[in-house]
């Protein structure tokens, strides 16, 4: 077979590296948690109850998740209303929202003393108990329910309107639809993001943290956490970390085996035009599903900002250091992601590789919990990792986004080098100058979306940090914590919604800024 | 100026098989009908891709391994021939040096290649903002900047109305008359080349079937030229 004759540009060439790199920063925590691992004692009962909550909350925070974004989705795939397009931006936003600021704003709603429970106690009902597996479940839902309509809404706009309109003239029913278009769009998406959304929940920490706790309700991360926190038991802390890497491993694994379609970016505003004939009735339930669907995303915000304002004027330094903290931390961590996934994202679009993409999406299957730990029992004899927490945290922050990033970046490469490349290859180009003219300017969209993302996710982290950073290292998730912990809630609502602010504008300024170096 | 020596080119289960030669000057017309193999003949003598058996010779010596860039020829694609984010004038100046430092003498040799395809006066223009005739002329310009002494055209013009299209042609030919250019242009269209091409091959399911000096080959037509008449 002839060859694709153009040889490895300096840019793909660096991409091997990286990957090497990034394997090796990741596989190496991984390495030092197994081997501690062998040393530790079997595992608790305590360890088992853990293990089984943990994939008890991902089983039910996936399957409500999915179940319960099938109408959302579908409706909004079929109907045009008012405000359809803000609802489906809104779906992108618990992505890049703070996970410890969501809670608080799940806490306002439905805690005890939230609005929720406020309505239930006028018609003589008790509040609803929001911490242990109802909260960890309901936060869950809160985060994955967009992403899995997101994911059908996808499958339902891919359906091809010449198809819907053909059906349309052989004079289909919506029975028929739902039997030729709907039933096998669902049964080719529906196990895919019930096990991305399992893999999800598996790993999530801070949700645990603040909801869960107690025999009943502690995740493996949770009790790795307990483990390094409280008891510095580094053993059981390695021993869980490895149920929890063998667990992620597994789900990971059939998540790859059931291809996921792409979930950012995409056009999901586009007006569902096609399905006239058959959304005649229905119109009521249909309005019921999309209010009951807005109001769970948007009146956790609302109480976070209608009771953060005020709150926000008398914040305590200790507050503003960390936001400086944060804004700094956010800001390396998203240009070491952009500086790891740019060369690796040229090298996957020249050569497809099933290693490559593996190291691409390790991160998602390895918590950062279990990097922590690995990365302290390296580190612990020869410096001080208390004293590297920041770095660490930028480090695995940068490391978990990878995989978005890639994502958004590799279709963007592979279009410049696609309409480029070979012009480039033609007249010489080489090195910065072929990524400055052929690359880059096709691409800055992308990077500006992939670089938002990166920050805003680093800016909301509470996983390594909360591991071995000192108080003089907090970060703003971090102090929000700590604050929640000491019960002075108003300055942590004022935390919250400054945190919430300080992700979104990341967020947009990143996403800006790329759009707008792409038109300039 | 170019011989292709038994080469033998298997790419996603077709495969070419071509022996050619063009002399110095000479300006060959490759014409074939839609997957016959005539952008995979472009394609290995651009060095886009590697021969499995045989040798490309250009200017005399082996570049059968050579990227592309280390071959001693321009290329005009159907399409995407600019960079749509630089101007006119940098567009050009790429096929001098790539990261666009030039001196004042250099800058003297854009703006005169851009004058002889009749583009003075629009170096600051983006190409978003030119016709599909003024965008290929841009090109046009940098290929004869960049001096080398083979060109190879993947029908370059085909978007163009049929007007405009001969316009192009025409240029080129006077272009080449000028510069004693060697030439391989793909082509569906027989009209195309006449008046620009000397020479003719005919490629069918990936084999050369006909190869000779144009004019003759129109002067008595064989059989299997006669439905591209």
């Amino acid at each position: 077979m002839a060859d694709r004759a153009q040889p490895l540009t300096f840019l793909q060439g660096l991409g091997g590296c990286v990957a090497a790199g990034v394997a090796l920063v990741l596989l190496g925590p991984l390495a030092a948690v197994a081997l501690r691992a062998e040393e530790a004692a079997r595992l608790t009962g305590a360890d088992w109850a853990a293990i089984r909550f943990t994939v008890l909350q991902a089983l039910l925070s996936a399957a409500l998740s999915v179940g319960l974004a099938i109408p959302v989705a579908r409706t909004l795939a079929r109907r045009v209303f008012p405000g359809r397009r803000l609802l489906v931006t809104l779906m992108g936003a618990p992505f890049i929202l703070p996970v410890i600021v969501a809670v608080f704003g799940l806490l306002a709603v439905f805690g005890r003393n939230g609005w929720f429970s406020q309505v239930l106690d006028l018609v003589g009902l008790p509040p609803i108990e929001i911490y242990g597996l109802h909260g960890v479940v309901l936060a869950h839902v809160f985060f994955n329910l967009p992403l899995a309509v997101r994911l059908f809404l996808q499958g339902w706009l891919a359906i091809p309107t010449e198809r819907v309109r053909l059906a349309s003239s052989l004079g289909f029913t919506a029975r028929d639809i739902r039997r030729h278009f709907e039933v096998p769009m669902l049964r080719a998406t529906a196990p895919g993001a019930f096990l991305v959304i399992f893999l999800i929940c598996t790993s999530s920490f801070a949700v645990a943290l603040i909801l869960g706790g107690g025999p009943r309700a502690t995740t493996i991360e949770l009790a790795i956490y307990q483990a390094f926190r409280f008891d510095f038991d580094l053993g059981r802390a390695a021993m869980l970390g490895a149920v929890q890497v063998g667990i992620c491993a597994v789900a990971a694994l059939l998540v790859l085996r059931f291809a996921i379609p792409r979930v950012l970016g995409g056009s999901l505003d586009r007006e569902p035009m096609q399905w006239e004939a058959f959304v005649g009735r229905g119109r009521f339930a249909d309005g019921l599903i999309i209010l009951l669907a807005a109001l769970f995303l948007v009146l956790p915000l609302l109480a976070l900002v209608g009771r953060g304002v005020d709150a926000m004027a008398g914040l305590p330094p200790s507050v503003w250091h960390a936001a400086l903290r944060s804004l700094v931390l956010a800001t390396a961590s998203a240009a070491l992601a952009l500086a790891l996934a740019l060369p690796m994202a040229a090298l996957m679009a020249r050569r497809t590789r099933t290693g490559l993409e593996l190291i691409g999406a390790l991160s998602i299957a390895i918590s950062p919990l279990v990097i922590g730990t690995g990365a302290f029992l390296i580190l612990n004899p020869i410096a001080n990792p208390v004293a590297l927490a920041l770095p660490i945290t930028g480090l695995v922050n940068a490391l978990m986004s990878l995989p978005f990033l890639l994502r958004a970046l590799l279709p963007a490469i592979q279009q410049a080098e696609a309409s480029q490349g070979r012009l480039a290859d033609a007249l010489g180009l080489k090195g910065v100058d072929r990524l400055r003219h052929a690359i880059l300017p096709r691409i800055w969209p992308s990077l500006g979306f992939g670089a938002g993302l990166s920050a805003a996710l680093s800016m909301g982290d509470l996983g390594v940090i909360a591991l071995f950073s000192s108080p003089a290292q907090g970060t703003l998730p971090l102090e929000m914590y700590r604050l929640m912990g000491s019960y002075r809630t108003d300055d942590a609502q004022g935390a919250a919604l400054l945190l919430l602010a300080l992700s979104l504008a990341l967020f947009w300024v990143f996403d800006r800024g790329g759009r707008l170096r792409a038109t300039a | 100026m170019l011989r292709l020596e038994h080469t033998v080119t298997k790419l996603d289960g077709f495969t070419l098989r071509a022996d050619l030669t063009l002399e110095p000057g000479r300006r060959l017309a490759v014409l074939g009908a839609s997957g016959s193999g005539k952008s995979t003949l472009l394609n290995l003598i651009a060095g886009f891709v590697l021969p499995d058996e045989g040798k490309v010779i250009i200017g005399g010596l082996d570049r059968s391994r050579a990227s592309v860039a280390d071959r001693p020829l321009s290329i005009l694609f159907q399409d995407s021939n600019l960079f749509p984010h630089l101007s006119v004038f940098d567009n050009v100046a790429l096929g001098l040096r790539s990261d666009l430092r030039l001196d004042g003498d250099q800058r003297a040799r854009v703006s005169d290649s851009l004058a002889q395809v009749g583009m003075d006066g629009m170096e600051s223009r983006l190409p978003g903002s030119l016709s599909g005739g003024q965008q290929s002329r841009v090109a046009l310009a940098r290929m004869l900047l960049r001096d080398q002494p083979l060109a190879l055209m993947d029908e370059p013009f085909s978007a163009l109305d049929p007007g405009l299209r001969r316009e192009m042609l025409d240029l080129v030919a006077a272009l080449c008359d000028r510069t004693k250019l060697t030439l391989a242009m793909v082509t569906h269209d027989l009209r195309d080349v006449s008046g620009l091409c000397t020479d003719l091959c005919l490629l069918e399911s990936g084999r050369i079937v006909l190869q000779g000096p144009l004019d003759d080959i129109l002067a008595d037509p064989p059989a299997l030229i006669r439905p591209w008449l």
